[in-house]
This record gives structure tokens, sequence and C-alpha cells, in this order.
């Protein structure tokens, strides 16, 4: 066991853990952050998508000790359900899901997108989440709520 | 939710109802799952803090039911949607409503809640007329407010000390005509889905108590493997181990983290040794020959003869086959089970919280009072999945923590290898043509697999590690589900009118893979192969497709959605394919009793490559009343997505001894880029009686996918899935 200083959505951690240890259980379970999910801890699905240094990134192999210097952004860093970020608020006015396990990580991915490309085509974000797996078959919401959150963010020139 | 909310939600508080009396003799026959919880306060509950608390044995697994029977129960008390609390699933609290599954949420709970809700209404005006002085008669009810024409008030929280809903319903009490609806009809943004984007606590996965440890199950190699040794020593010397169960060929383990239980997991498996037997049956076209030379005799479901006048009838037979497919969970099943003084409390994804108690009872020799079991979502499910085999893992494994509750997730492999599939199936289908081109004679023989091995039958215990123990619990071979609705031969008779039909089932109950409800059960494949064979027909009649349907068909509502896809598709009548591109049509009366799906789907196959894309899909649905118009397109735009899925990819790969299938790298499913358009048509129908419709587009999907295919190309097939490979040998 070692002691980890993350910096997660603004905040600084402590945890104690060994090296090897996947973020995605530090996340979830000594942060008691919901938002990060297991999904096949193969880097196949991407429910468990955060972001580091901006960049997504699969949490179930990304081992703690390497995202320890970094910044780390899971979906409760984006906004809270009273002080929703327009890609939340966009998926919620969508109806973008059915059980919504998949919809952490097509959120995060998507916010990575629309922070290097505030105007996707529905292609470059299909393309974009094409690593992320829906079984319940919401693809097509979910391009439409990444459209509106892209447009909503254009209109508050926050992108 | 932090601790404290969960322990409010469950463990420290509670809260009892009036059980239901025994249905006696003569008893009267009430509407939907009122009938057998027939009790009021059941149901509802008017609270004081002007909130109304409404109880369903129904489980919210994605399709929106928490919100569509909020709007059911919020039109007929006169309250404002926000008013209402929903409960689901306890068996604490809840009614007993058996599994969430058949698309029959709505028209099971809903009618139930309609009239409990109902009468709740017209008890709480009597209740009104009586403080005010005034006829019941005369007065009016706003969002839980009663009054009088002189403007006296009172409100249903003043009046509900005074109300007992502690009687049984009678149902007497008319609900509201659609006319005076004001919620139900409307597309109401669901409540589960705010918390689900911004991390609150939303599924199983987050349910956190105080000291819990962490659970991994260590499953055998194959099925029927024996376990002959295992380094339990060297697993429990591992940092954090907690626990190492082992019990017969049941082996566990728990510990403080869960990285640890999966190091603990991984050395297990690496030092167990079993004994494994080959009990696999072959792959290809040889499983089927298998499944069709089985000994089960073949059933006659239906049969109808009339002289045929015409000798010269043309005929045709053709073998459809359909593999073992997996469910697929994005999230692997998960369950949190707590032991204290000999009661077990377990937070489950569970389709069925009774059913799941009933078979936990068995296990552990106890009173099913001695159990509760909660709901918690999970990843959608889509039917049988692992949900109720981890809750066992979780409380076999809790047993061995000294009182520490467990919460134990399944690994990628258990869920791809170990939660039940849908049957692999055969279905022979001939048929005959008359010189009108009308079809004059039809039959469908099919073999197939259970499809419903659901735990809480009334012998044997349906849970995987149930039959892994020492002292071990046998499934009982099931029977299969009775007509109408059916099991393997669910949507096996034609809805259309034909002179001559034979229906006949090989229901094989003995699986070497263990097999269970995935959506549809056999409907999918017995519409996949009768919808194919309706177009193969077509084409021998010299007809079009769309139009031999209807020709042969006398259902209204059925005619109506065929009329209104082929109208917004744009078919035209005759147009074949240009070798690429083509397009395709299919129908189905889900069940034959449930709701009217027709799909018009446009393909595009690469000839050299063999890879079919679905480019686009119009579908026309009818399905009786719409609570919410946009959760019910939501579920037929998922159903025919996924059912695409099925029909172009999945298949579940074994050698004979061993499930290969591990990871989604060996259970490819469509992915964004693959996803067609999709347009969906609804034809409500506000006086007729709700209709489900998580499963009516599946079956017509691909059927119409496979007409569309031989529309482009000319070729048929028959086998699932159109894989590129077989695609490209068809058409070489
Ligand atoms: S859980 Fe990390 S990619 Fe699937
Ligand atoms: S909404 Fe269920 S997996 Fe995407």
């Amino acid at each position: 066991m070692a002691n980890f200083t993350l910096r997660v959505n603004g905040e600084t951690k402590t945890v104690s853990v060994e090296p090897d240890a996947p973020l995605l259980y530090v996340l979830r379970n000594d942060l008691e952050l919901n938002g990060p999910k297991f999904g096949c801890g193969l880097a196949q699905c991407g429910a468990c998508t955060v972001l580091v240094d901006g960049k997504p990134t699969r949490s179930c192999v990304t081992p703690v000790s390497t995202a320890a210097k970094a910044r780390i952004t899971t979906i409760e860093g984006l906004g809270t359900v009273d002080r929703l970020h327009p890609l939340q608020r966009a998926f919620i006015d969508e109806q973008a899901c059915q059980c919504g396990f998949c919809g952490n990580g097509m959120v995060m991915s998507a916010k990575a997108l629309l922070d290097r490309n505030p105007r996707p085509s529905d292609r470059q974000i299909k393309q974009t989440l094409n690593g992320h797996l829906c079984r319940c078959a919401s693809h097509n919401r979910i391009v439409r709520a990444v459209q509106r959150a892209a447009a909503a963010l254009r209109a508050e020139g926050r992108s | 939710m932090n601790r404290r909310d969960f322990l409010k939600a469950s463990g420290g508080l509670v809260i009892g109802f009036t059980l239901a009396p025994r249905l006696a003799l003569g008893q009267d026959r009430l509407p939907g799952s009122l009938n057998a919880n027939r009790m009021l306060d059941a149901w509802l509950r008017i609270e004081p803090n002007g909130t109304v608390t409404i109880f369903t044995g129904k489980i919210e697994l994605g399709q929106g039911i928490g919100t569509a029977l909020s709007q059911i129960a919020a039109d007929e008390l006169d309250v404002n949607l926000q008013r209402i609390d929903i409960v689901h699933g306890d068996t604490a609290r809840t009614p007993n409503e058996g599994q969430t599954a058949g698309s029959l949420s709505v028209e099971q709970s809903g009618t139930a809640l309609r009239f409990a809700c109902a009468e709740g209404r017209d008890m709480l005006v009597s209740a009104a007329a009586a403080k005010l002085g005034v006829p019941a008669t005369d007065l009016r009810v706003s969002d839980g407010t009663v009054s009088a024409p002189g403007g006296a008030t009172v409100t249903y929280w003043d009046l509900a000390r005074d109300t007992d809903f502690k009687r049984e319903a009678t149902a007497k009490v008319k609900p509201k005509p659609p006319a005076e609806h004001k919620w139900v009809g409307k597309s109401i943004a669901r409540r589960d889905i705010p918390k689900k984007f911004t991390g609150g606590a939303a599924y199983v996965q987050d349910v956190r108590l105080p000291n819990m440890v962490f659970g991994r199950v260590v499953r055998p190699p194959s099925p029927g493997a024996q376990l002959l040794s295992v380094d339990e020593a060297a697993a429990r010397r591992l940092p954090g181990v907690v626990a190492v169960v082992r019990d017969g060929n049941f082996l566990a383990v728990a510990a403080e983290r869960e990285e640890q239980a999966i190091r603990a997991r991984e050395a297990l498996t690496r030092s167990a040794r079993w004994k494994e037997a080959a009990s696999l049956p072959p792959t290809g076209e040889a499983l089927y020959q298998r499944l069709m030379s089985s000994p089960a005799p073949g059933e006659t479901v239906v049969e109808k003869t009339s002289p045929v006048a015409e000798a010269r009838v043309k005929t045709l037979e053709a073998l459809y086959t359909r593999p073992y497919q997996s469910h697929g969970s994005i999230g692997p099943s998960c369950a949190v089970a707590h032991w204290q003084n000999g009661k077990l409390t377990v937070w489950t994804h569970s389709q069925g919280v009774f059913p799941l108690r009933a078979d936990l009872a068995k296990v552990f020799g106890l009173n099913p009072q001695d159990i509760r079991c909660i709901h918690a979502e999970g990843a959608g499910c889509y039917g049988h999945n692992g949900a109720d085999d981890v809750a066992l893992d979780a409380a076999l494994v809790a047993r061995a923590t000294g009182g520490r509750p467990v919460k134990l997730q399944w690994m990628r492999d258990d869920e791809f290898m170990w939660a039940p599939y849908g049957s692999a199936m055969a279905i022979k289908l001939s048929g005959g043509v008359d010189g009108q081109g009308n079809v004059v004679s039809w039959s469908h023989e099919v073999w197939s697999h259970p499809h419903s091995t659901r735990p809480g039958s009334s012998a044997g215990v349906n849970l995987l590690a149930a039959r892994h123990l020492a002292q071990a619990f046998q499934p009982v071979l099931p029977a299969d589900v009775p007509q109408p609705a059916g099991g393997a031969a669910r949507n096996a008779i034609p809805l259309y009118d034909f002179p001559n039909v034979k229906v006949v089932k090989h229901y094989i109950a003995e699986a070497p893979l263990r097999t269970s409800a995935l959506r549809t059960l056999g409907g999918y494949a017995n519409v996949f192969a009768l919808e194919s064979f309706i177009d193969e027909l077509a084409l021998v009649a010299g007809a079009d497709p769309v139009e031999l349907r209807l020709r042969h068909l006398k259902d209204a509502r059925a005619r109506a959605v065929i009329e209104a896809a082929a109208q917004r598709a744009g078919w035209q009548p005759g147009l074949l394919g240009d070798g690429t591109r083509g397009r395709g049509f299919a129908f189905a009366k889900y069940k034959n009793l449930a709701c009217h799906c027709a799909i018009v789907a446009d393909v595009e196959v690469d000839r050299k490559t063999g890879r079919v894309s679905v480019t686009r899909v119009v579908a026309a649905v009818d399905a009786g009343q719409i609570v919410n118009p946009d959760g019910v397109i939501n579920q037929i735009e998922g159903g025919i997505i996924q059912s695409a899925s099925w029909t172009l990819m999945e298949s579940v790969r074994f050698d004979r001894t061993r499930v290969t299938t591990r990871s989604w790298s060996d259970y490819p499913i469509l992915r964004f880029t693959d996803v067609p358009e999709v347009e969906v048509l609804l034809l409500n129908q506000p006086a007729e009686r709700f209709l489900g419709v998580g499963e009516g587009a599946q079956g017509p999907t691909a059927a119409a996918i496979a007409n569309g295919i031989a529309n482009a190309t000319g070729k048929r097939l028959r086998a699932l899935p159109f894989t590129a490979e077989r695609v490209k040998q068809a058409l070489a």
C-alpha cells in the first residue's frame, strides 16, 4: 500500500492503496463516486470512462499510480441535478438512455469531443463514441443529445 | 445514496401493509394485478406531508415503468405528477406481482393502480363531502384539493387520517375516460434519468453499507465441471482477503477492497483443478441437426384444415435457425447481501423479488419472511440474466464474513459464460400457393429448449450456485410457457388467415447450455421464420409481400399498422433491389395478443465483404392506449436496433467442453457507426387497453432485414446471424 494524492473534480484526496489498483475502484469505492461504472474491466465497453487531463480514459485499466499527478474529472464534476452541465441537460432532454448504464462513458467522451470540436458532424460523434457499447440501443438519441449539447454550448459561448 | 439514506430507505424502517386475503371461491375477479393483491393500501397511501406513495411489484429496468405508473396514478387521483412517490419491488413493502416480464407491466400493474387510485379518489371525495356538508357530486378536485361550490376546501392530506384504505378493492369506481387525462398520453420525462447522468445512486452497484466487503465468484471452467483441488490457504494469505468460501463446486472470495477480491479470484482460478467433461453440442449446422433429432415428441399447437380446391398447388419448404444468444448486459450482474441474526437482506436487480426470495428460502432453509429482497436497478437485462444468480452468490459469501455485508459483482466472463442464454432454435416451414397466388397451406414446426427457467417455480431451485453446492439443489425441468402467449411456440401461429395451418412444437426441456427468457422468448425466431417464409411464398406467388400479407389478414389493427408503415416508408409494390440495396417488410402482433408492429428495413449489402448494413428502419406500432409516447418510441427504437444486432452479429461461441465467449471481443454487438436511422409511428388507440412494447419490434426487425437482403441480392438467408462471412458465402 502507498499513499496517492488525487485531484478529482477540483478537490484533492489522498488514498492508501496498491499502486496498481485500477483507478475505477478508487473512484467508486474510496471516493464514493457513482458515475464511472464497471462494465468489463477490459477496456472494451467504455462504461468506466473519466477524463484524465481532459483525455477520455478507461479507468478500469488505469493504475491509480499513473493518474496521481493528473487532473481527473468524473461526471459528478460536470454538474449536479440542480446545476446541470449542458451535456447532462441534453441527455436528459433527449431521454437518451434506457437503463443508462453506458451513459457515464458517453457523456465523458462527448465532453472531450466537444472541448476540441464544438461543431461535430453526426459522423464524427458516432466515430468518437464507437468504442462505447450501449446494449439498450439508445445510440440515435445519444447522438442527438451530443448535438443538442454542442448547440447549447455554442449558444452559451462556452466553446 | 449515502449510508444514512440507504438505511432509512431500507433496513431500519419497518412499514407494513395488509397482506391480501387469499382469493376465495366466488370472489369477484379484479382487474390486472389487483386480483392477486386485493387491498387498497397495498397500492397507495396518502402521506400527511402532501405526497402520495404508490407501490408496485414491477421494477424499473430502464423501460420507464415508474414514470408511466405515476402518470396513471396522478390522473386517477387528480394530483400533480410531482406529488407521486413510487416504491418498486420490495418483499417487505410492495404487492407481489411475480416477474417484471413479458411487456406486461403497464397492463398488469398500471391497470391495478388505475382502479385502486380511482377508488381511492372516490373515498377521499366522499370523506370530503361529509366534512364539507356538500354532496360528493358537487365537489371538484384539483391537485389533491377538494373544493365545494361555495369555496370551502379540504385537501387529501387533511382527509388522509380519516380515510381507511385498509380494505379490499371493489373496482366498482370507473376510471376516467381518456379525454379527461392530464398526464396519461403525454411524453413525460422519465424520473429515473437525471440521477443517472449526474452520478446519483441509481443502481445496485451504488449501494454502500457500513463495513461492507467485496465479493467475487470463481466459477467452474465449464458446465458440470467438478472442483478437485484449490489452494484456499494461499488465497487467504493475500492482502485484504476476508473469506474464501468453498462448498462443493462453489468457490468464492470476499476482501476488504474490490481489487483485492479480484486478485484473490485470479489466484483461486490459477490454483483450482477441475474435472471437466465434454457436455456441449456441436456447433454450426450440426447444432440444429442435433436439436431436431432430439426425442422430444411433436406437440400440435394448432391445426386447422379445409379442403383445397385446386390441384395445382406449388409447395415450398425451408429451415430457419437461430443460435444461442446472450443478454449481454453492459453492467455484469451484482447484488448486496447482509445477514443479521439469521435473517437475510438482499439488494438485487432481479426482475422478481418475491420469486427470488422463495428460491433463496429453499437454499438457506429459511422462512421466506426471514428474507427481504429489495429491488435496486441494474444495467438493462433484457430478460433473465445473472441478476438472481448473483443474489445467491452474495448471500452465500455473506454467511462467511461475520455479519459484514457483501457486495458481489460478476466479472465480464462470469456474465457471458454463466448467465442464461436465449435458446438455440430450429424452425421448419412449409407451405403451398395456389394458381391465384393465395397461400392455401402453412406448416410451422419448431424445436427449442426452455425460454423460462426463472426462480420461483414450485419445486427445485433455479439459482446457479445452488446446483454447485455440496448439498446441491437441482432445478426442476421446466414446462414450456403455455399458449396463448407461449414460449417455444410464441408467435408461431400465423395471424394470417390461411385455410390449412398446422403448428407443431418440440420442446426439449433438457438443455446442454442453460437457457431462459431473452426478450420475446421464442417470438424472435418464430417471427423471423414466419415472416421470412411469407416473403418466400410471395416470390412463388408472384405477389408483392405487403399485398400478400394484407390479402390474408382480417384483423383491422394489424392491417392499419402494415398500411401505415408501408405508406410512411414509401413502399413500392414489386420494386426489386439493385444487387446491393434492398428493402424488406415484416409484421407481427406480439404473442398474437399484444402490440402490433410493422417494420420496413432498408439494407445495403457489400458484395465483396458480405457486410450487411441496415441503413434505415420505419416502424408502425399500435400498443393500445399509450401512457407515455416518447417512452414507447424509446423502447421500440431500442428493440429494433438490438434486434438488428442479434440478427447481424450475435451468437454464443463454445467448443465441446467450454463456452468460449468470454468478452466483448468474442461477442461483438452493433456499434454507433452501424446503427440504422429509425423512425417510429405510433397509432394511438385511447379506447383500447394498454399493451406493452418492450418486445414488439424484435421479431419483425429480423425478418425485415432478411427480406431486405433477399430483395437486394436475390439470396435468402435462413441461418441467424447474418455475419459478413455467411453473407459472402451465400453470394458466392
Ligand atoms: S469497464 Fe472499462 S472499458 Fe469496460
Ligand atoms: S442505455 Fe442501457 S446500455 Fe446504454
